[in-house]
């Protein structure tokens, strides 16, 4: 009997994702554990991995189909001796139903075993993954419902339609514009990350009070695509497709800095110390085998913003739309620049691991966000974020929050400079770095806070050691 | 013995009779009945016959301008009695189609006059005697009348209402029409293209009042072009029949004017027909003579809807269908969106025609909308001059902020039949970027609807 092969889910909450790749076609023979298929989710690319062994007798989605539902039937393996007739009749609908049979129903869990990530660490952190209204089935309302929704900031998952076949017309968003249900944010879910950019959104207005935040989100009007390609001529420029990635970037961040309060702290750190420490260690550290290691600047940082979280709790936050959540793990991310965007992997307990652990952890994970092999579990979460673009020459800048993330660390380069020092003018390595806060979690007082301490681990690295 | 119905809809118009097929649709028993004949004042009375009447007006106009198209025809006349004719034969043809498509539908038709008892009995008067039904529920469509007009009542001679200008005794030489809705232009249309010399009188500031302000003064433009007076801001004071003809004072302002008609048509309105049908007895609630019901056609009395021109307005055939559908689904329990009125269009079928549908200018203004507001000429749109139909105007109105479609306006050759789609964009809530991004067809009078939704915008092509 075929056994149908589902789409898998990369997370708990994904519903939907690419098949970007096809590694077989119709007649090939897999055995268990061949790689058959690439599934592409905003941030990760996975391979799907045959669990059983047969020959592909169908494959129902294209490569590169978008919005693939999760455990819709996607190709059909066939057992030894049968052919592609048997398949006849059996449609990807039709397919479907027969993934509840107990021959092919260890599959598709299987498959999802295998690519889930363990729940977010403590069950708290939001999956930050899912830009709004994606990932979820079609919902259907009419040109001027929606419009009138997106103008009013309201959720349109969150409103019952009354037009046809349940279709959301112009009077069901009037209605839940009077009740004032439907606010983005409202929704039920609570653990994924629509919710959480809706608690944002909503939270905005009262929280605007801080320079950076654009107020009244509602009314944002980018300039039109209209206007964007009637002002450029044809022929101009090359059109670049938007991809998952990108699209989570550009969604995400816009929301992240139009709907959080932030403001900016810069201080400079002196390096001497942290470069003797660091040359010291890295000269006796063995060069071959399981323990070999070599820290970078990078990895002294994390540890130091790890401790200081620790130091400064108040600080080690998230704002949510039902209180503060107020961590006691410090999960650094760390910002991996790859080609056409960038991922932020999280090293999780930073505050306990080892500097070499770090450097070691965090060298796996910027190689895997490279070949684009992180899995949800590698970047969902963290409290903070560290973004560096001093080994690019860049002295200061000031990053913007990485959702549901409090703050963001802008590392500029360590060079040397003339410092004064008592009276005395001397050159000393210098770097300077630039907190961003949510004003909402942390304060300038608190804020400040935060960087003293870290600014105290970085200039006299022993003090990492207790 | 009674027999009992799930519906029992008094009255065969055009609310009552589709109500009917839609009922035995959805699996109810209904019955009909009919004091008069099947299709109401629509088929028989009203927008047919007249639509044939002015079908055999525009034939005859365009003829007398055949030589605009390079076409020779020498001295064409009219036969008054076979234009009349064609008309009745056109509305016979139809209302015997009524009698087919209650057989079709199994609906029992009676004939006869109803009156309420109760709330579920009916007792009608047949020419066989009393009957009694009981149904439970009842649909009253028994529809309007032509309004009199105090002092001008139909006298059998030179008083005319709508019904007496469809079978006209003779030709008028001199015609006064009073009132300028959709009724009496229309008549006045008709008339005049046979030659009789027109006079409309409209007590309002100017003609087809229900429209917007710049479509009645298009009309009023094309009208007296085409030879018909008018007088606006107008009552008639004084009546005085003769042996021959009637004497009308016109009083206009502060003048007064006499003047000599061989008949008159009195277009003012309509009144419900209430009486006799036992509303009283039942506590039925009218609205300035109207029954009153909410927006699926439930009138105070559970089990009692009403629908069509014995309601509220507009009192339009398509109106009617509209809440016979929706009062019938709302009985079997189905959920149903209540009648919008802002999304009934009106037609009316002089030359140029004129259609529209939602709010006017004024009226979106006065709602408290920002408007965006459109307008495209015939004269720019090749299909209009091919036809040699050069005067007329497509007018739309977005909310500013929201592209909500809010009204359609429309003036000149065929416009009845282009509202349709505007009508559609509304019930679809599309907005002003589905219209602009809808693909029109080349070349017909249906692209001057998108370019008028363009000019909204500021982007018109053709002008």
């Amino acid at each position: 009997m075929p056994t149908p092969i589902l789409m898998p889910a990369l997370s708990p909450t994904m519903e939907q994702g690419t098949l970007a790749k096809w590694h077989v076609s119709i007649g090939d023979e897999v055995a268990s554990g061949d790689v058959i298929a690439e599934i592409e989710t905003d941030k990760a690319t996975m391979e799907v991995e045959a669990v059983e062994e047969g020959r592909i007798g169908a494959i129902y989605v294209k490569e590169g189909t978008a919005e693939v539902a999760v455990n819709s039937t996607i190709a059909m393996l066939l057992e030894e001796g049968e052919d592609e007739s048997v398949l006849e009749g059996l449609s990807p609908d039709g397919g479907a139903p027969a993934a509840k049979s107990p021959a092919s129903s260890d599959e598709p869990t299987a498959e999802k075993q295998q690519a889930s990530p363990a729940p977010a660490p403590n069950g708290t952190a939001p999956e930050n993954t899912a830009p709004e209204n994606r990932g979820g089935s079609r919902i259907f309302a009419s040109p001027l419902a929606k419009r009138i929704a997106a103008q009013n900031n309201l959720d349109l998952a969150a409103i019952k339609g009354t037009g046809p076949n349940g279709r959301i017309v112009k009077k069901d968003v009037e209605s839940a514009l009077e009740s004032g249900t439907a606010q983005k944010g409202s929704a039920k879910q609570t653990t994924d990350g629509q919710a959480q950019i809706g608690e944002l959104t909503r939270a905005m207005p009262a929280a605007a009070e801080d320079g950076e935040a654009t107020p009244g989100s509602a009314v944002i009007r980018p300039v039109s695509d209209k206007e964007i390609f009637a002002t450029y001529e044809e022929g101009t420029y090359e059109l670049i497709p938007i991809d998952n990635m990108r699209r989570t970037v550009a969604d995400r961040l816009t929301v992240a800095k139009t709907t959080i309060p932030h403001f900016y702290l810069t201080i400079d750190c002196e390096l001497d110390h942290l470069l003797a420490a660091r040359k010291r260690l890295n000269d006796q550290a063995p060069k071959e085998g399981p323990s070999a290691f070599k820290l970078s600047v990078n990895d002294f940082i994390i540890k130091a913003m790890a401790l200081a979280l620790q130091h400064v709790p108040a600080a080690n936050a998230t704002w949510s739309g039902r209180g503060i959540l107020r961590h006691k793990r410090s999960d650094v991310a760390v910002a991996v620049a790859v080609e056409g965007g960038l991922y932020t992997p999280v090293i999780r307990h930073a505050e306990l691991k080892t500097l070499s652990e770090i450097s070691n952890e965090m060298k796996d994970l910027a190689q895997r966000a490279r070949t684009k092999k992180l899995s949800p579990a590698d970047y969902l979460g963290g409290s903070t974020s560290i973004s560096n673009l001093g080994m690019m020459g860049i002295k200061k800048f000031d990053a913007v929050i990485n959702p549901p993330h409090a703050t963001i660390l802008a590392i500029g380069s360590g060079e040397k400079r003339p410092i004064v020092i008592g009276n005395n003018i001397e050159i000393r390595n210098m770097m300077t770095v630039t907190l961003s806060c949510d004003h909402r979690v942390v304060d300038g007082a608190l804020g400040a806070e935060l960087l003293a301490a870290f600014k105290g681990f970085i200039e006299d690295p022993v003090t990492m050691l207790v | 013995m009674s027999e009992q119905y799930d519906v029992a809809i008094i009255g065969g118009g055009p609310g009552g009779y589709v109500a009917a097929i839609k009922a035995s649709q959805l699996g109810l028993k209904p019955v009909l009945i009919e004091r008069e004949h099947l299709g109401g004042i629509c088929l028989n009375w009203g927008c047919i016959p007249t639509k044939a009447l002015l079908r055999s007006a525009e034939i005859f106009t365009t003829i007398k301008h055949a030589a605009d198209f390079g076409i020779t025809v020498e001295n064409p006349g009219f036969d008054f009695e076979k234009i009349i004719k064609r008309s009745r034969d056109v509305s016979k043809k139809l209302t015997s189609g009524i009698g087919f498509l209650m057989k079709k539908h199994k609906v029992t038709v009676i004939e006869g006059q109803a009156s309420l008892k109760d709330k579920s009995t009916l007792s009608v008067k047949t020419a066989d005697g009393n009957q009694e039904i009981t149904a439970k529920n009842i649909i009253i469509a028994t529809g309007a009348r032509a309004r009199p007009l105090p002092g001008l009542e139909k006298d059998g001679k030179f008083i005319w209402t709508y019904k007496e200008a469809l079978l006209p005794d003779e030709m008028p030489a001199r015609l006064c029409v009073i009132g300028s809705g959709a009724i009496g232009v229309e008549f006045a249309n008709f008339f005049n293209a046979l030659g009789s010399k027109v006079t409309i009188v409209e007590m309002a500031d100017r003609i087809t009042p229900a429209e917007d302000e710049e479509i009645s003064a298009m009309a009023e433009k094309a009208f007296k072009k085409a030879g018909i007076t008018i007088k606006t801001g107008s009552t008639i004071s004084n009546a005085a029949p003769g042996k021959k003809a009637i004497e009308l004072t016109i009083k206009t302002g502060d003048k007064e004017q006499t003047e000599t008609f061989d008949r008159v048509i009195t277009a003012i309105g309509i009144v419900p027909n209430v009486e006799d049908i036992g509303l009283e007895a039942l506590g039925i609630e009218l609205d300035r003579g109207f029954i009153k019901t909410d927006g699926h056609g439930r009138t105070n009395i559970a089990g009692v809807y009403a629908i069509g021109d014995v309601t509220n307005p507009p009192w339009l055939a398509h109106k009617a269908s509209h809440e016979g559908i929706i009062a019938i689904e709302t009985i079997a329990g189905h959920s149903v969106p209540p009648l919008d009125p802002m999304s009934v269009p009106g037609c009316t079928y002089t030359s140029p025609q004129i259609a529209s549908v939602g709010l006017t200018e004024r009226e979106a203004k006065q709602a408290g909308h920002k408007i965006k507001v459109g307008r495209f000429p015939f004269q720019a749109n090749g299909k209009a001059l091919a036809l040699g139909e050069p005067d007329g105007m497509i007018k739309t109105i977005f909310d500013e902020k929201t592209g909500e479609l809010l009204g359609a306006h429309m003036i000149g050759a065929e416009v009845t039949e282009l509202i349709q789609g505007y009508i559609v964009a509304r019930e679809l809530e599309t907005t002003e970027q589905e219209l602009m991004e809808t693909i029109f067809p080349h070349p017909t009078l249906s692209e001057m609807m998108h370019e008028s939704v363009l000019a909204a915008y500021d982007s018109a092509l053709h002008i």
